[in-house]
């Protein structure tokens, strides 16, 4: 995997290191209080792996999320960095402030099901159409998982509560919703698939722009049973992927050949390459109308459909579009912030 | 031409019969959208040049074009810059309220009205006169379809010749409103100047009322409170704005805008500064709570809608700890209400905003000079408290014009409160996000982005300890709120203290704050003057109230305390903090029409009180 091993300066061999100096466990967070087998606990090791391979500097990055299980996780990974569990469905905007107040800061801001589609959606539309830098990971089980088992707006039509309950309401599609709106990565994973899952959380800290990810994540307690369209049996069973998904860094110098007719290579903002071979025909990860079409189709067919469904790492961001100053607004001098007496008295003169 | 529509009779005051120089107010009534505000700013400009102490109130609708609008200038040789009741002077644009306005007229005031109106036909109790505007404008403007927008200009000339107000100021004026539009200039000039020379030539000044030069504006501004605010945030610097439009707040951040683009710009061109419309008020206070808490001095501006929706949000800045700055510029609530009209309503849902034990730092600017001086302020009390400030403007202060002397420069420094550095965290290990080192209540924070293994803390709106890390215990929580408590208490030494101006051994006292400030003074020299009643008053600047609150209270026998507002607000505040027994001492004097107070109305409630 991407990682350099440092040469320890110690007798002993040292842990190995990434490539900026840290170990994995620079990267651990607390202990989970989530249940056992809940498939976030699983995207927050995939979290973990991927931010310690692409060597992010732990303080750099923060990690802000709203209200719900998924909302929990960031207290389960990477202690280092700074985190904000704020209101519910609200996350977006606090993301949003953070990332105006330093545009050196990494984001990754974690969600669920409900806390985007139900009573965070309004800022979810917002967010997508802005292209923030920010990562924002969707991990959805279909259900209000702390209130014990309601249906969340992305459960599928029919599926099935443990009390029998069906629902009777089409789901709001986030990754169709989100390449509509304007984000500039989407994908849908699975928990379970640690290798896709762990290569589009690479490619997603490469981008400079708004990634999002869903990431269906059963859960164990309220939603694994027959007639559940978001249990670990009905995702092994449905599952169609697009693409096999690979990630080349841009610090690794390995250059696999790959067959320019069967693989489509994504060249990412820092020189990384986001590489997907081709799994069914013809599919075009640049064309936003293809992949609304595939994944309506996907919708109809039942399949639970993955992969990388839209990229443009070319579109610019909303940090660049508002031509901020390259330093961090939190950190300017005075200096900077407060212009001199001479600006007052000009503007005075004008108003006499 | 009818000139002497109204034969004039000797009690409504012939010339030379009575002469009241530079005290009245002039009414002028439009239809929204006609171009009325410049003609408006132009009148106001040309007195204030004339020396004459002057303030101008919009009245207008919720409208963007056709609606009913009002202006009210009043000059007053002595300062008083509140609203009048009285309208000694109308000047009738809109034929839609022509009937009703000069009805509710007084005996004596005049009229100025476009001919076809034929005013002069309802009343033989007020003095008369009658232009042909359209007549006028015609001669002035051979462009048909920009008629409707000069057509105001030429009541400005007709006014100033009537109130001999010079023309040389109206057009200095005119340079002034139109100083990039040369040519808009010179039509508006020309359309004025036909005003005034028709008054010259064919009306007979009747009234008592002239506008003579004095010196009480030399060296002054006239700028409106939102615009005072923006600047005063500006200087404060402030990094992250933002915002959601609502009326009467847009103006503060639009103005902003252009200040922050004018001035603000880093010497690589780029902005040291972001400003974001929102989606929502919800957005609007999520995103200045996650700027505040990555280090940025982040605010927004809205009104009380906006403030309704921020409840959630607010408790969550409380509870984490999270520096910003609300600026709520109070229209007429509950619900939609007014949205173009003032009041002081917002104050008690503020002071408390959202669930739980949540209290909020509040300032209450009166005048254009604090709209500016107290954003500083606010910056500074939000980031050492680290929690939200919210500045009580109101539609009053924020949208109209008013008269200040020029700004000071802010001699406080920049306090970014208690932030800890790299270098802070390598001399002392680590830190406890929420441990009261100081005895302050205030505990220390890191900003994302600090590179030190022990920067990084757990915020959460949920139970956490000192060291911000999840707790359900009880009294994690219990000592949680407490210090929260004492930081609040804290907090009663730092904000602004109030204004006490004294009167003649007083036994009476009078609290107000905001706007209200202005109906005040004035009334307390009616009292003085019409009933020999004197009065201390105390104006309030902040809450938390400070000890001097507490001790007005103590000095008097009994409390007037003025607002804007149906259920005396402020007073219900203030009862909550004074000991029971002075409780009793206060007495509501609480108005809320949608216009700004006047000082008549404070007078007349006070002496009825006082069975005078």
């Amino acid at each position: 995997m991407g990682t350099t091993t440092v040469e320890p300066g110690a007798a002993t061999p040292g842990p190995k290191t990434n490539r900026i100096g840290l170990t994995v466990m620079d990267y651990k967070g607390g202990k989970t209080t989530l249940c056992a087998g809940c498939g976030h606990n699983a995207i927050s090791e995939r979290i973990i792996e991927s931010m310690y391979e692409m060597g992010v500097q732990p303080e750099l990055l923060i990690k802000p999320s709203g209200i719900g299980c998924s909302s929990k996780t960031p207290a389960y990974f990477m202690s280092r960095s700074h985190s904000f569990n704020a209101v519910h469905g609200r996350m977006p905007s606090v993301a949003t402030g953070a990332m105006l107040a330093n545009r050196k800061l990494v984001c990754i801001g974690v969600s669920g099901d409900g806390d985007t589609a139900s009573i965070g959606i309004g800022q979810f539309v917002h967010l997508m159409r802005r292209n923030l830098p920010i990562i924002y990971i969707i991990e959805d089980n279909g259900v209000y998982g702390l209130t014990k088992g309601q249906f969340s707006a992305t459960a599928d039509l029919g599926s099935k509560l443990k009390s029998g309950v069906l629902n009777d309401l089409p789901p709001i599609d986030t990754c169709a919703l989100a390449i509509q709106l304007g984000a500039t990565l989407v994908g849908r994973s699975f928990s379970g698939d640690k290798r896709q899952l762990g290569a589009m959380l690479k490619a997603a800290i490469a981008h400079k722009g708004t990634v999002m990810l869903d990431v269906v994540s059963p859960c164990v307690t309220f939603n694994d049973h027959e007639g559940s369209t978001k249990s670990y049996k009905y995702v092994k069973e449905h599952e169609e992927t697009l693409q096999d998904v690979s990630f080349v860094p841009h610090f690794e110098d390995i250059d696999v050949e790959y067959d320019p007719g069967t693989t489509t290579e994504v060249t990412m903002h820092d020189g990384s390459r986001l590489r997907l071979r081709k799994l069914e025909e013809d599919y075009d990860p640049t064309d936003k109308i293809r992949a609304i079409t595939r994944l309506t189709e996907a919708h109809d067919k039942g399949e639970v459909l993955t992969g990388v469904f839209y990229v443009n790492p070319e579109a610019p961001n909303f940090i660049d579009m508002l031509n901020v100053v390259d330093q961090p607004l939190a950190t300017l001098p005075d200096s900077m912030t407060r212009p001199g007496k001479e600006v007052l008295d000009a503007v005075m003169e004008e108003l006499r | 031409m009818a000139t002497t529509d109204v034969v004039p009779r000797e009690s409504t005051g012939g010339p030379g019969h009575k002469r009241i120089v530079n005290d009245m107010s002039i009414q002028v009534a439009t239809v929204n959208g006609s171009g009325s505000q410049s003609s408006n700013t132009v009148l106001l400009r040309s007195i204030f040049q004339m020396g004459v102490p002057v303030s101008g109130k919009n009245m207008f609708p919720s409208n963007i074009a056709g609606l009913p609008t009002w202006y009210t200038i009043r000059a007053n040789k002595n300062g008083y810059i509140g609203r009048k009741k009285e309208i000694d002077f109308l000047v009738a644009m809109n034929p839609e309220t022509a009937v009703e306005d000069t009805m509710s007229l007084a005996p004596g005031a005049a009229v100025l009205y476009d001919e076809p109106l034929a005013l002069h036909k309802l009343r033989d109790d007020l003095i008369f006169y009658s232009v042909p505007y359209d007549k006028l404008v015609a001669a002035v403007c051979p462009e048909a379809k920009l008629r409707k927008l000069v057509k105001n200009m030429v009541y400005v000339g007709v006014v100033a010749s009537l109130l001999t107000v010079e023309m040389a100021e109206v057009e200095k004026a005119i340079r002034k409103q139109f100083a990039t539009k040369m040519k808009a200039a010179n039509l508006n000039l020309a359309a004025a100047q036909a005003g005034f020379d028709y008054a010259k030539a064919n009306l007979q000044k009747r009234g008592a009322f002239y506008i003579e030069r004095m010196n009480a504006t030399a060296g002054k501004i006239i700028i409106d409170g939102n615009s005072a605010a923006a600047l005063g945030c500006m200087f404060a610097g402030c990094t992250v704005v933002t915002w959601y439009p609502i009326t009467p707040s847009s103006s503060l951040v639009e103005t902003m805008i252009e200040y922050m683009k004018e001035y603000r710009i880093g010497p690589d061109g780029k902005a040291t500064f972001a400003i974001v419309q929102a989606e929502d008020e919800l957005a609007a206070i999520g995103m200045v709570i996650g700027a505040g808490w990555a280090g940025a001095r982040s605010m927004t501006a809205t009104a009380g809608p906006g403030i309704s929706l921020m409840s959630e949000f607010a408790g969550l800045a409380y509870y984490v700890e999270v520096p910003g700055v609300i600026w709520d510029i109070q229209r007429v609530g509950p619900s939609t209400g007014l949205p173009t009209r003032t009041s002081q309503g917002d104050i008690l849902s503020t002071a408390f905003l959202s669930h739980g034990d949540t209290k909020n730092i509040m300032l209450f600017p009166c005048s254009v000079t604090e709209c500016f001086s107290m954003a500083p302020e606010a910056f500074n009390l939000a980031e050492q408290f680290q929690t939200l400030v919210f500045v009580m403007s109101d539609l009053d202060l924020g949208m109209n014009n008013w008269m200040s002397d020029p700004f000071e420069y802010p001699t406080t420094p920049i306090n970014r409160g208690k932030v800890l550095s790299k270098e802070d965290l390598d001399r002392l290990g680590g830190f406890a996000r929420y441990k009261d080192v100081d005895g302050d209540g205030i505990g220390y924070r890191t900003l994302p982005g600090t590179i030190h293994p022990a920067a990084a803390y757990f915020s959460r709106g949920s139970g956490h300890n000192e060291k911000a890390q999840y707790s359900e215990r009880a009294d994690d929580f219990e000592n949680n709120m407490e210090r929260l408590n004492r930081k609040f208490e804290t907090a009663r030494s730092f904000v602004p203290r109030p204004e006490i101006t004294k009167g003649n051994n007083a036994k009476i006292g009078i609290i107000g704050y905001g706007t209200s400030h202005w109906g005040i003074t004035e009334s307390r020299d009616q009292l003085r003057d019409e009933y020999h009643l004197e009065t201390d008053y105390l104006r309030l600047r902040a809450y938390p109230f400070t000890r001097e609150v507490h001790e007005f209270v103590e000095q008097h026998d009994r409390i007037y305390l003025v607002e804007q507002n149906r259920d005396a607000q402020m007073l219900t505040l203030l009862k909550l903090d004074l000991k029971p027994e002075l409780t009793t001492r206060l007495r509501s004097i609480a108005h809320i029409t949608g216009l700004p107070l006047d000082a008549r109305s404070i007078t007349d409630e006070l002496t009825s009180m006082e069975g005078k």
